[in-house]
């Protein structure tokens, strides 16, 4: 149900976009009002986003760690899985980021008859996860040659190396297949594992339905049903240096029902689970140094409680203590 | 609001500012130049031929689909000896090559392929083999 509530959700927004440029002629609306909005939003979205993180009090240190943390000098300590310093946190957060590291270390549990539990390991969806992301990002790289003039050199070189395989033309774009393949992966296994499918959301599904559609739409057009690509570069260029045109030329609607879904997921971007592009930089298990014996954290939030130490209290009672044989600190 | 730790966020939020809005400020004050491709040659060409400003197939067809179509004559010569394709527009029969055919009418790679490619970025990697024809001075200028 709700796979299919997300997935009917995409395809009519789809659908949308594309009637909507085929039929009705809105290349202007979804060409352009709705980027500029779409993209606004995602820029304001995720600034909020931050803000409201900031503003969260974190009065504890609670880094997760999983190696000695730092002490004596004769004891050796593990800066990159206990880190005590910005250096070690800059170093696993980037190594996290990058590598998913805390996800390669995922295992799988399993309670079998006896009872005995066994856990084994689980790397698929470390290794989907990983090219899925990995995969994303060098086709974002990617689709800068349609945002530069003179595309700078290290672009043109991903793109070189992403098309080595020289298969057909236009050139076969490697991340392309292993896009496809990872999110399709993603997909099968939410609803393959029971537990999973019973914890997963139309949030979970939505997403992941979106990401194939703006793939799929890119990989249909690049690949079958082709598009005017010099006139959706225009139309980008003419839109990143805020004098939005269409181009004379027809784009074909299959680029705007590309960029429609795009501007979904920008405008969709700062309100879902997708933040997590900008969360993961501020969770509080991956982004702390785990250095409270080195250092005091006060707790901000912290009432300003009157205290009246013992040394008061002696002080105010004193005489009556000594008059009734009670021992005193100070004479 | 009261933010904790206010200058790691905002050092944070200007890095994503400034990565997310990267293609706005580094065309600032480039020329928009556009592909200008010279069709007067093939143009000459195509209506000695058959009498038509008229490519292999309609320009908006040919526009985005002519990697296709190349990949299919390179197919059909190299592995099925077919040299010979009829245009699905005029009928005319195009002998299938890059070299004696597309570079005939398009007499120049520069003022032609060149314009669109280097505009996208793309760089076929087809001249490593075939030769492209010598570029004309009167081309040049
Ligand atoms: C109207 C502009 C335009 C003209 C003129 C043009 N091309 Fe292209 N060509 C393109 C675009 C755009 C692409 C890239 C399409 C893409 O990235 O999906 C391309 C791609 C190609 C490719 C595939 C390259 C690759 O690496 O994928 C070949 C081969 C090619 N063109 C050959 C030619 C030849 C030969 C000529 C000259 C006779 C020519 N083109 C003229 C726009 C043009
Ligand atoms: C008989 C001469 C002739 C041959 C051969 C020929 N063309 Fe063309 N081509 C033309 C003409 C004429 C035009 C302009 C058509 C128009 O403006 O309607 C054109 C236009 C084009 C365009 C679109 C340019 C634009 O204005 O956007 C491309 C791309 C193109 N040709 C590529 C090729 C390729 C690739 C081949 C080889 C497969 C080829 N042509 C073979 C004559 C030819
Ligand atoms: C490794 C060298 C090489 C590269 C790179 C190469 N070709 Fe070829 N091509 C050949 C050879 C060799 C033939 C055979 C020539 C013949 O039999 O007439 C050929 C034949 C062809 C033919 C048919 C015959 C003719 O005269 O043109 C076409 C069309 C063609 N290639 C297109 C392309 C295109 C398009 C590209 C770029 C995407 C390309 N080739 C890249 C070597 C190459
Ligand atoms: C999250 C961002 C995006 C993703 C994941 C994405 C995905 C894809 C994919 C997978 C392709 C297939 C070919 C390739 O890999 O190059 C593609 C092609 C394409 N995309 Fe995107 N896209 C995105 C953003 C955009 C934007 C902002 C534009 C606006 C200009 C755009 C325009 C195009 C065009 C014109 C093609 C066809 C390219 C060609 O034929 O070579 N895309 N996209």
């Amino acid at each position: 149900m709700k796979v299919l509530v997300s997935f009917f959700a995409v395809l009519v927004l789809a659908l949308v976009a594309y009637a909507g440029v085929e039929a009705a002629n809105l290349q202007y609306l979804f060409g352009v009002i709705i980027p500029y909005a779409a993209f606004v939003t995602f820029l304001a979205g995720v600034v909020f986003r931050i803000l409201k993180w900031g503003s969260s009090p974190v009065p504890f240190r609670i880094p997760t760690t999983c190696g000695q943390q730092k002490t004596l000098p004769w004891i050796k300590s593990s800066k990159l899985e206990n880190p005590s310093g910005l250096l070690g946190v800059i170093a696993r957060m980037a190594l996290e980021v990058l590598f998913f590291r805390s996800l390669f270390r995922n295992l799988r549990t399993q309670l079998s008859d006896g009872p005995r539990l066994a856990y084994g390991e689980a790397k698929w969806l470390w290794l989907a996860g990983l090219a899925f992301h990995w995969s994303f990002l060098i086709i974002l790289l990617r689709h800068l040659r349609f945002f530069m003039e003179k595309v700078p050199l290290p672009i043109t070189m991903i793109e070189a190396l992403d098309s080595f395989l020289q298969l057909g033309a236009p050139l076969l774009y490697m991340t392309d297949v292993v896009l496809l393949l990872a999110v399709t992966y993603l997909f099968i296994r939410r609803v393959g594992i029971p537990q999973l499918r019973y914890i997963s959301l139309i949030n979970d599904y939505f997403p992941l339905f979106l990401i194939l559609g703006i793939a799929v739409t890119g990989v249909l057009m690049r690949y079958f049903f082709k598009v005017d690509v010099v006139g959706a570069k225009m139309l980008a260029m003419s839109l990143i240096s805020l004098k939005p045109a269409l181009p004379e030329v027809q784009i074909g609607a299959l680029f705007y029902t590309h960029l429609f879904l795009l501007s979904v997921l920008f405008a969709y971007f700062p309100f879902s689970k997708l933040t997590h592009m900008a969360g993961v930089f501020l969770s509080p298990t991956r982004n702390m140094a785990n250095n409270s014996r080195a250092k005091r954290h006060v707790n901000p939030w912290n009432y300003p409680v009157h205290v009246h130490t013992y040394q008061e209290y002696e002080d105010d009672f004193r005489e009556k203590m000594k008059g009734a044989g009670l021992p005193v600190e100070k004479e | 609001m009261r933010l904790y730790n206010g200058g790691l966020i905002i050092t944070g939020i200007v890095v994503f500012l400034a990565l997310a809005t990267f293609p706005f400020y580094y065309n600032i004050g480039k020329a928009n130049a556009k592909p200008d491709i010279k069709l007067e040659p093939a143009i000459k060409m195509s209506e000695e031929r058959y009498g038509k400003k008229q490519c292999v197939e309609p320009k908006e067809w040919i526009r985005r689909e002519h990697m296709v179509l190349l990949n299919h004559w390179r197919d059909a010569v190299v592995r099925d000896e077919n040299r010979g394709y009829l245009s699905t527009d005029t009928g005319t029969r195009f002998n299938m090559s890059l070299q004696n055919e597309c570079m005939q009418c398009h007499s120049s790679k520069k003022n032609f392929c060149d314009q669109c490619h280097n505009y996208m970025a793309v760089k076929p990697f087809c001249w490593d083999c075939h030769i492209a024809p010598t570029e004309k001075e009167e081309a040049r200028s």
